[in-house]
């Protein structure tokens, strides 16, 4: 299969990319101030983020749709307001995760940003369980362009005024150009920022904008290392079939009220990890020297016996040192547990510790 | 007179008298991007021609630090271990890794000179 484009692929490559395959898409790892400074510079100014490998899945539904949803995934969807986005995850009857995802209520439904490598897959799933009632699109004339940082609402007003009433976790539609663009202020990094939904054709244009005001373009490189300080899970790494939101450390995402009623997909074993606890669970992991533990890397406990492994490891630009996430057995999961990671064929001390790594200071003149 | 050598793993090595002093290319922190960790090999441990003496990783991977040459490890280079982006600043001088008390000087026979090596990094990048 060849490797598919993303709209901004010409400027990509204007700023100098460098590319890699991801999820079959040429994707940019890091432009030329490589990933260290594009890292500083969405945590202390605007980074944007080509993110529209990205599946953008609308569903049109009224009601009946509303329902049907709610079987599938644990959310009170009947409560969630116009415009309002929820983090979410859909999975299977062992409650494993198929993928994580956003999904936002829309006029006439609903809007689910899925992750590149599980679109078509989760579009397939979710077509069953719907029994193909609902038109769905998985919209691929639409590109996704994140803008983060500190600096992102300022900029990204000037282009299209109104984004700076949008409260976290909502979104709106809006014009660009006479072109309707759907605007949500999240995003992945830990930072302030937004998502954009706008025609491929207008996205290079877009984009230029953005820059021109002042953000620069961030590689994917640079969006790892983001989210791991601020302990975000990755498909694929932290998530994945064999794993559930409760192991995940994911129950903040569960409706409390849904669990209660026990009816959608994954919900039995849901309770049951809620009431027994689990094997296994997600941490964050604190390497005491400047050791980068990464995906694989096996845990010990002190009595060097396995407990786990690591499922991201990197260094963090604005922590300065060693960070990762991983998952280890129950009862060694409490803060400041001391544990050992073996990288090399040695053991380097490591602590568990809290998430996120880094949380933004929004006093002025810090770092 | 020193002369400085190339070998295909991206390392360049000068030698003073019997005393190597061995880094890696600027052509390969160009590769590696930005360095965020250093491990080098200990003093006064003994290293192979070929063999593994030391790792460079960058935010995305870590890559092994090869010797050229065998020798004695007489000194190594604290300073980018403590702060490893001195690597991306000036490889091919103040950021050497360890120097070697070399035993065999025709083993710096089947190294490459500057233009060569210029030549194979431009066409093993391309």
């Amino acid at each position: 299969m060849e490797t598919k484009k993303t709209s901004l692929f010409q400027l990509h490559q204007d700023n100098n990319a460098k590319f890699v395959e991801f999820a079959g898409y040429q994707m940019p790892i890091q432009y030329s101030d490589g990933i260290v400074e594009e890292h500083k510079f969405t945590r202390n100014h605007s980074g944007i983020f080509d993110v529209s490998h990205m599946g953008q899945l609308f569903i049109n539904g009224s009601e009946d749709l509303v329902s049907d949803l709610e079987k599938i995934f644990p959310l009170d969807l009947k409560k969630l307001k116009l415009n309002h986005s929820k983090y979410s995850f859909l999975m299977n009857n062992d409650a494993g995760i198929y993928d994580d995802l956003i999904i936002t209520k829309i006029e006439g439904g609903f809007l689910i940003i899925l992750n590149a490598a599980c679109k078509e897959s989760d579009f397939e799933i979710l077509s069953k369980l719907l029994k193909n009632k609902y038109k769905m699109v998985l919209d691929e004339k639409r590109s996704l362009i994140a803008i983060q940082g500190p600096k992102s609402v300022e900029i990204l007003k000037d282009v299209i005024e109104g984004v700076e009433d949008l409260n976290f976790m909502t979104g709106n539609w809006f014009l660009f150009n006479d072109k309707r663009v759907y605007i949500t202020r999240s995003g992945y990094t830990g930072e302030d920022g937004f998502e954009i939904s706008v025609d491929n054709e207008l996205a290079d244009k877009f984009t230029r904008k953005l820059i021109e005001k002042g953000a620069k373009l961030i590689g994917l490189g640079a969006r790892d290392t983001l989210r791991l300080e601020a302990g975000l899970c990755l498909y694929g790494h932290e998530l994945d079939k064999g794993k559930t939101p409760i192991e995940a450390n994911l129950k903040w995402a569960i409706s409390k009220e849904r669990i209660s009623k026990g009816d959608f997909i994954g919900s039995d074993i849901i309770i049951k990890q809620l009431n027994d606890g689990v094997q296994k669970v997600r941490v964050g992991i604190k390497p005491e020297g400047r050791i980068i533990a990464r995906e694989k890397t096996k845990i010990f406990n002190q009595s060097d016996l396995y407990i786990g492994e690591i499922t991201s490891g990197t260094f963090g630009p604005s922590v300065n040192g060693p960070v990762a996430m991983g998952y280890v057995e129950n009862e060694f999961s409490k803060k400041d547990t001391k544990v050992f990671l073996e990288v090399r064929g040695k053991k380097h001390p490591a602590n568990i510790c809290g998430l996120p790594f880094y949380k933004k200071n929004y006093v002025k003149g810090v770092n | 007179m020193s002369e400085v050598k190339y070998s295909k793993e991206h390392e360049w090595i000068k030698l003073e008298g019997d005393t190597a002093t061995i880094g890696i290319t600027k052509h390969a922190t160009e590769m590696l991007g930005d360095i965020v960790f250093t491990e080098l090999p200990e003093k006064g441990s003994n290293v192979e021609k070929d063999g593994t003496a030391g790792v460079v990783e960058s935010t995305k991977a870590a890559s092994d630090v090869y010797t050229p040459v065998s020798g004695e490890v007489v000194d190594t280079n604290q300073a980018i271990v403590d702060d490893p982006s001195k690597i991306n600043q000036d490889p091919e001088n103040s950021a050497w890794f360890f120097k070697l008390k070399i035993k065999d000087k025709s083993e710096m026979d089947s190294l490459m000179s500057k233009d060569e090596y210029d030549k194979f990094a431009k066409e093993s990048s391309s």
